[in-house]
């Protein structure tokens, strides 16, 4: 095949690939994504009206946050959640949680350090780097600006 | 001399080698699926009493050949080569199966075009005169694949539309020198075809037209219509790499409307199942055709079948580093007559 | 009222996410990394805070509001404890979550084993 049919193959190939229910899976993601920052909320007002100031009640729900997320991806649920909520379900702080405890729950036959321990990062690895990397960039940055 | 060589990429086997037995185990999923009363061995659960889904894949593929042996009233000793391969990293399956069988063993890795590559081999070694019986396996699990070539099995991740499902499965055939029937008339080996796909949610883009390459270039060297066959059927193009093939076969003239198919379509129902564009995997085609396919012929309801088992040649650093995924498909024709 | 509009800025948040993945060939995975930086970036620039202010959980939740944190964080560092702050800011600010997710993460993948998918 030369470059040009490639080119032009490769368009036809694209267009025989089925498309996925555009508007249903934003109407699911709206609503998933909704109920877990819902019950975010409801966290944080449980945390506040329990005497934590701003930043404590912050901190406690993340904590849960990321309880809930990876207790769901345990206990083989968080996947189906996905399966209909897509982004709504991978964006909120529990999918950070479920990109974490899935693939060490998976990897622990291969061992506790090259296993579990080292095959937790593989999707949070990359978050933490560019996240933490361009937060010490901004720190930096506003140093400068002052 | 090349004396059995007909045209370009087929031979033509002088005295075609028997199936004279096949066996196909399948994990639960495909069970429910349309085929399910002509698999040989439903799992009820894919661990299948192993403590991991790699032990239970050599399994499958361990006892699929030995029931495949038993089956033709055969011991292991009887076997005089067995070629398999799977789908995993240095088709570890296939070595931990072979280690227990003790039979002299050639591994290939055709990724999901491993049936039909064994089969062709095993039966130019029939009729070259080099064995008597040789035995041809591949395996595929879904849990093993899912883990190696995309995400863990409870990682929270939408599957595409067009992606398809790995057959958790196993599939043996045994060819001999002497039976009667069905025969492996011709081999077309196929050409490495690299349509320049480089997504792996498109496999079925990725391998027609290697399907496509094998099928004309069969019809050209033995000078056969389409319609000679009772069915072509190829591996796991799914629903996307079928109405390619169909597509392009017209383009070039041959029309397979009528008797043409896909294991991968046929193996789940879409609806139901929610399979999405299909089955894949090296079980794929090996189930299909050592159940439905070598049944429906014992019958006499097919008599004349191109098989033609697909495979993507892509690792997940080649996918990863953006390289486009290298397709294959290698025929083989199998009839219920010598003449 | 607070809670409908957790509710619907959230799902607005990822609403965005599915429609990139559903118009492009970005995975999960690159959605997570994007959305974390595109929050340390809104947050730096001070946009993030007034939709945090405004809907609360349904900004903090999603990805992009602890990369909110993580800015906000650097940036509270830097102004407080100057050099060593801006290293130290963000994960001060986040190391809740990041320290719960690896002691619960190991605990919970020791207890459960995956299951295979039907």
């Amino acid at each position: 095949m030369d470059k040009l049919n490639k080119r032009e193959y490769k368009e036809y190939a694209e267009k025989k690939m089925p498309k996925p229910p555009y508007v249903k899976n934003m109407i699911m993601a709206f609503i998933v994504g909704g109920i877990f920052c819902t019950i975010g909320q409801i966290i944080l007002n449980l945390m506040k009206n329990n005497g934590l100031d701003e930043k404590m009640a912050a901190a406690g729900t993340a904590i849960s946050m990321v309880l809930i997320g990876g207790l769901l991806t345990g206990l083989g649920v968080y996947d189906k959640i996905a399966k209909i909520g897509g982004a709504g379900a991978a964006v909120p702080i529990t999918g950070f949680a479920n990109s974490i405890v899935s693939p060490a729950m998976e990897f622990k036959r291969e061992g506790f350090i090259f296993g579990v321990a080292s095959k937790m990062f593989i999707i949070a690895g990359p978050v933490l780097v560019y996240g933490i990397g361009s937060s010490i960039i901004v720190g930096l940055i506003s140093l400068l600006l002052r | 001399m090349a004396i059995k060589k007909l045209g370009k990429q087929t031979v033509k086997l002088e005295n075609p080698p028997s199936i004279i037995s096949y066996y196909s185990i399948v994990g639960p999923k495909e069970g429910k699926g349309p085929l399910k009363d002509y698999f040989d061995l439903i799992l009820e659960d894919d661990l299948w009493g192993q403590e991991s889904w790699e032990k239970a894949e050599s399994k499958m593929q361990e006892e699929c050949i030995k029931a495949a042996i038993d089956k033709a009233g055969l011991s292991s000793q009887d076997i005089d080569y067995l070629i398999a391969g799977d789908l995993l990293n240095q088709i570890i399956a296939t070595a931990y199966s072979a280690r227990q069988l003790a039979i002299p063993y050639y591994g290939l890795y055709g990724a999901c075009s491993t049936m039909t590559e064994s089969l062709s081999l095993g039966a130019m070694l029939v009729d070259g005169g080099f064995a008597d019986k040789v035995a041809c396996a591949v395996s595929s699990h879904f849990s093993t694949a899912e883990r190696q070539f995309r995400y863990p099995l409870e990682y929270g991740n939408q599957r595409k539309m067009s992606a398809q499902w790995t057959v958790t499965g196993a599939g043996a055939t045994i060819l001999s020198s002497y039976g009667s029937g069905p025969y492996v008339k011709c081999i077309t080996t196929g050409k490495i075809i690299d349509p320049g796909i480089t997504d792996v949610a498109n496999m079925g883009g990725a391998m027609a037209p290697a399907a496509v390459d094998t099928l004309v270039t069969h019809f050209q060297d033995t000078g056969l219509d389409p319609s000679y066959y009772d069915l072509i059927i190829s591996g796991d193009l799914g629903y996307v790499g079928k109405s390619i093939v169909l597509d392009l076969m017209k383009e070039k003239g041959y029309d397979l409307t009528k008797n043409y198919t896909d294991c991968g379509v046929e193996i789940f129902d879409k609806s139901e199942q929610d399979t999405h564009a299909g089955g894949s995997g090296c079980a794929c085609s090996a189930t299909v055709y050592n159940s439905y396919v070598f049944k429906e012929m014992a019958k006499g309801k097919l008599n004349k079948v191109l098989i033609m088992s697909t495979g993507a040649l892509h690792s997940t650093l080649s996918t990863q580093q953006g390289e486009s995924i290298p397709g294959i498909a290698h025929a083989v024709a199998v009839e219920n007559t010598i003449e | 009222m607070e809670y409908i509009k957790a509710f619907v800025v959230g799902g607005l948040i990822c609403v965005i996410g599915q429609i990139l993945l559903d118009h492009t060939k970005l995975t999960p995975a690159h959605i997570l990394v994007s959305f974390l930086t595109t929050g340390v970036i809104l947050g730096a620039i001070g946009v993030y805070k007034p939709l945090v202010d405004f809907a609360g959980a349904g900004a903090t939740i999603p990805i992009t509001g602890f990369g909110n944190s993580l800015a906000q964080g650097a940036i509270e560092g830097a102004r407080t404890k100057g050099l060593i702050g801006a290293f130290t800011g963000g994960i001060e600010a986040t190391g809740a979550g990041i320290a719960a997710i690896i002691l619960f993460g190991y605990i919970i993948a020791i207890i459960f084993d995956p299951k295979t998918k039907d």
